[in-house]
């Protein structure tokens, strides 16, 4: 049997790279992209404990993270594309009008 | 009509005179003012004279008259505790001795009234000069008829003001100003020692009435001993000193010749002089209390007339001898007076009025017809050209020098043996006043021979000049120099067979005795008598022989004498020395006052000033800095707490996100930690 | 060791690697298909932990709606520009720091607490004809059908967003 703190390991390990992406890449779509493996990892803790608990529970919000998400990256891109169009850059550090 | 019931009279007329001339004497001609000035003091003689002849008749010959009550000043106490009732009265007092002062001062007063109007003809300021003459005199009335100290005080104060004017009239010059300015300072020393003698005189015996207080002094009945008694006397003479000019207070006089002619004859030789003298007189009965204040007095004088007599002898201005002579002759009168002899004293005042106005009178004659010029040395063979002048002068020289039979001979004489035999008397007295009296002579003839006799020295603008006064100025020369001729017959000396009527007249006031046992004494009045004429001829000689036939021979006695000269040249430089000590003195005291005013007082309003303009810059300093720096250290300080707060908002995304993490991870490990 | 412990290992490193591919392409359109990689590993995490269903929603949704509509984005974005220019920010150092801490400290929350995981079953313990997804559908349209209601609600309203947010300017 694969112990369940494998599985938690796994997805502290994948939320840390879906981290250092968010905080340290330039491309907002890299960014959002690094979002979706935190997201991913959360599900593959859920999943690990709904698999632990015996219970479906787990799941049922894995599947909420994951439409979620869906509804998240569509947004996002919308945002993207508008931003695009005004700024002619996809780079987060050239977005910094509320500087003080 | 009784000339004694308005006696008032007396002085009103010049007092009118006055009035009206200062106030409307511009505007109305020359010869309307001369007819006033000359008319109201003659008007004012006749009363004179009546009113005497009336006091004649009357028993005692006292006559009082009060007009109204001045100063009912009311209770107060005297000085041994009891209660005293001081009235004040404006009232006349004719005794005897007020009786021949009043007739001097009316008689002299009118005869150089008369001569102003020659003399002072075309000066401008004409009705100016008989306005104060006229006041002068009516002051000089006040002060002789007064029956009380106060009321004599008030014309002593008032003859001190003409004076002052009266030197001070050509006030455009500054020594003539100056004159008048120091004739009334050095006066007013003098006033202060009188009034405190009057201050002491009221708290003694209650009242300033002559009459009274001659009566308590006489009979005793006063509460204070000796000491006070002679503490009046001398500060009464301190007054006296300043009026009279004599040591130390002689130096007005001399300074005095700055004013017109006439005023130095009348004022500065007949009349203000003698009023100190007089108000000695009127004293006696306190003087006789007080031996130590007659010594005094005594000593003063003769000092005084000695002194001013060397001066005298080597003085170039025709004046300035006179005016040194006036002060001699007062010295004779104090002498007088402080013996004991009043009556010799008040002779002599008469007969020096006679021969002293005179003596000035022609001078101004003199001065007159040589067009202004007063130095002897520029003048010289006079006698010629101005006869009437040179007779008349020559009979007032014999006179003041004492030689026989004219009236001069009579008063000095007899104040010379009272010097020597009087009650008071000392040999020493005498002897200065005899060598005096030698002094006399010769100056006075010196005068004559350098003015008159002699080669002219005059200079040659000057010699068309010469010419005899007019009428009006010869006239009043003349009365006078009969008046100095005859004067001394009433005073006849019993020694040489006369009756002595003046002294006979006098002694009811002074009422002291008249004759001296010759028994007592080592020389007689005979001796004495004949050593004064020989020292007197003398002097006259030897003034001929070195200012007629040797010329230049005072000129090598003075190289000779050298400092000796210079010294009695410059009137032995009192005047520096009284400016050393007291002028510059006075003067220093004012700058220090001036510049305490200026730095301490207008220092403090300057300080307060100062002051508050310091705290005003406190003020704006707390201002900009607490103030002000309160509001900025509040702005300064949010400033800097809202620095972390700022820099952190970099709009960079992703430095937020970190912010997030580092969060996570503090309280992931404080977790972590605590579980 | 087992069959399933090497297929963990096999697919957990593909997805952990693959992940690490993500954030470090330069190629934004590389980095998309090594998500893709990614999504795939971790639908073998959840088959693996017998979550079927989840395994096909992963798929079919993630991988085949969202991932297609990143590359869409990625599509419309300018990509050859992209390409010259730096990856990282200027915080990759302060990152990478505190995200290895953060990982320190998340494993050795795990590591303490790996005692606590005792009960190791072999299996759903009620056989029969129950299926994950049929216990899936009868949850959600059971107790929780009201979140159910909201997430299509949300959907709704991204749907919305979205368009709105991407539409030209026509008034």
């Amino acid at each position: 049997m694969i112990p369940t703190d494998w599985f938690l390991l796994l997805g502290t390990g994948l939320f840390t790279i879906g981290v250092i992406g968010v905080l340290s890449r330039r491309n907002v779509l890299v960014i959002l992209m690094s979002i979706e493996l935190i997201l991913n990892a959360v599900n593959i803790n859920l999943v690990a404990f709904s698999h632990y608990l015996r219970s479906i529970d787990g799941q049922i919000f894995a599947i909420f993270v994951i439409t979620d998400a869906a509804a998240e990256a569509a947004i996002g891109l919308g945002l993207i594309i508008a931003l695009f169009r005004n700024k002619e850059t996809v780079n987060a550090d050239e977005i910094n009008l509320l500087k003080w | 009509m009784s000339f004694l019931n308005s006696i008032w009279l007396v002085p009103l007329l010049p007092a009118a005179g006055a009035t009206f001339q200062l106030l409307f004497g511009r505007k109305v001609k020359n010869r309307v003012v001369s007819a006033i000035s000359v008319g109201l003091p003659g008007l004012s003689f006749l009363w004179a004279v009546g009113c005497f002849l009336e006091l004649l008749n009357r028993p005692e010959h006292t006559f009082t008259k009060v007009l109204y009550t001045w100063l009912p000043a009311g209770a107060f106490h005297l000085s041994n505790g009891s209660l005293g009732n001081l009235t004040v009265s404006a009232g006349f007092l004719l005794d005897p001795l007020s009786g021949v002062m009043l007739l001097v001062v009316t008689g002299v007063g009118f005869i150089i009234h008369v001569y102003s109007t020659g003399y002072m003809k075309g000066e401008g300021g004409y009705y100016r000069f008989f306005g104060y003459m006229n006041l002068f005199m009516f002051s000089m009335l006040v002060l002789v008829l007064a029956e009380n100290y106060l009321m004599m005080f008030v014309g002593w104060e008032g003859v001190g003001l003409c004076s002052y004017l009266l030197i001070g009239f050509y006030f455009k010059r500054k020594s003539a100003s100056d004159a008048g300015k120091k004739a009334f300072v050095v006066n007013r020393i003098g006033d202060a020692g009188f009034l405190m003698g009057l201050m002491l005189i009221t708290v003694t015996f209650g009242t300033l009435n002559f009459q009274q207080v001659t009566a308590m002094a006489r009979s005793g009945q006063f509460p204070v001993g000796a000491g006070v008694i002679t503490a009046i006397c001398i500060l009464l003479f301190v007054g006296a000193a300043g009026k009279s000019a004599q040591l130390p207070l002689y130096v007005w006089l001399p300074d005095a010749m700055e004013g017109p002619t006439p005023v130095s004859a009348l004022i500065h030789a007949a009349t203000m002089v003698t009023a100190g003298v007089y108000m000695v007189a009127r004293s006696n009965a306190l003087y006789v209390l007080s031996p130590f204040a007659m010594h005094l007095v005594a000593a003063i004088g003769v000092t005084t007339a000695f002194f001013a007599a060397t001066i005298a002898l080597v003085q170039n201005d025709i004046k300035r001898v006179l005016a040194y002579s006036t002060i001699s002759q007062l010295g004779y009168m104090f002498v007088a007076c402080g013996v004991g002899a009043f009556d010799a004293g008040i002779f002599h005042l008469m007969t020096h009025a006679f021969f002293k106005a005179l003596l000035f009178l022609a001078a101004g004659s003199v001065i007159h017809s040589m067009g202004g010029e007063q130095d002897m040395r520029r003048m010289g063979g006079l006698r010629k050209k101005i006869p009437t002048t040179y007779w008349t002068f020559l009979i007032a020289a014999l006179a003041i020098s004492g030689i026989p039979p004219l009236s001069g001979f009579v008063s000095k004489d007899e104040i010379l043996w009272q010097s020597y035999a009087g009650s008071e008397g000392h040999y020493l007295l005498w002897i200065v006043g005899w060598i005096t009296a030698g002094l006399t002579a010769l100056y006075m003839f010196r005068q004559i021979f350098m003015t008159f006799w002699g080669e002219s020295h005059v200079s040659p603008e000057v010699e068309h000049h010469i010419h005899e006064s007019p009428r009006s100025m010869l006239g009043p020369l003349v009365t006078l120099a009969g008046l100095s001729a005859v004067g001394g017959f009433i005073g006849w000396p019993y020694l040489l067979g006369g009756s002595y009527r003046f002294g006979v007249f006098l002694e009811p006031v002074f009422q002291n005795h008249l004759a001296i046992p010759a028994a007592q004494h080592a020389f007689t009045e005979f001796d004495l008598m004949a050593l004064s004429i020989a020292i007197a001829a003398s002097g006259i000689y030897l003034a001929y022989r070195i200012y007629v036939q040797y010329p230049q021979f005072a000129g090598r006695v003075a190289a000779l004498a050298g400092a000796g000269y210079e010294i009695l040249l410059n009137k032995y430089f009192v005047d520096e020395l009284y400016d050393a000590l007291f002028v510059n003195r006075t003067k220093d005291l004012g700058n220090t006052l001036a510049a305490f005013d200026a730095g301490v007082v207008d220092g403090g309003v300057n300080g307060v000033g100062w002051l508050t303009r310091l705290t005003a810059d406190i003020s704006r300093l707390w201002d900009i800095w607490v103030i002000d720096g309160l509001v900025n250290v509040m702005a300064f300080t949010v400033k800097l707490l809202s620095f972390p707060a700022r820099i952190i908002q970099t709009g960079f995304v992703q430095n937020y996100a970190w912010l997030i993490t580092f969060g996570v991870l503090v309280f992931f490990a404080y977790y972590l930690l605590h579980f | 060791m087992t069959l399933d412990q090497t297929a963990f290992f096999i697919l957990s490193a593909l997805a952990l690697v693959s992940g690490i591919l993500v954030i470090t392409r330069r190629n934004v359109v590389h980095s998309v298909i090594w998500l893709i990689v990614t999504l795939f590993s971790v639908a073998g995490i959840f088959l693996l932990l017998q979550a079927e269903f989840l395994f096909a929603v992963q798929i079919i949704l993630y991988v085949g709606g969202i991932m297609v509509l990143f590359l869409f984005a990625v599509m419309l974005v300018n990509v050859e520009a992209s390409l010259k220019e730096a990856r990282f920010n200027r915080q990759w150092g302060l990152a990478l720091g505190t995200s290895l801490l953060l990982l320190a400290e998340l494993a050795y929350g795990v590591y303490k607490g790996r005692h606590g995981f005792r009960l190791v079953q072999a299996s759903l313990a009620a056989g029969g004809p129950t299926s994950n997804t049929r216990i899936i559908g009868s949850a959600l349209y059971g107790n929780y059908m009201l979140p159910v209601e909201i997430a299509s609600v949300l959907l709704l309203v991204a749907m919305v967003g979205a368009v709105i947010m991407t539409k030209r300017r026509l008034f």
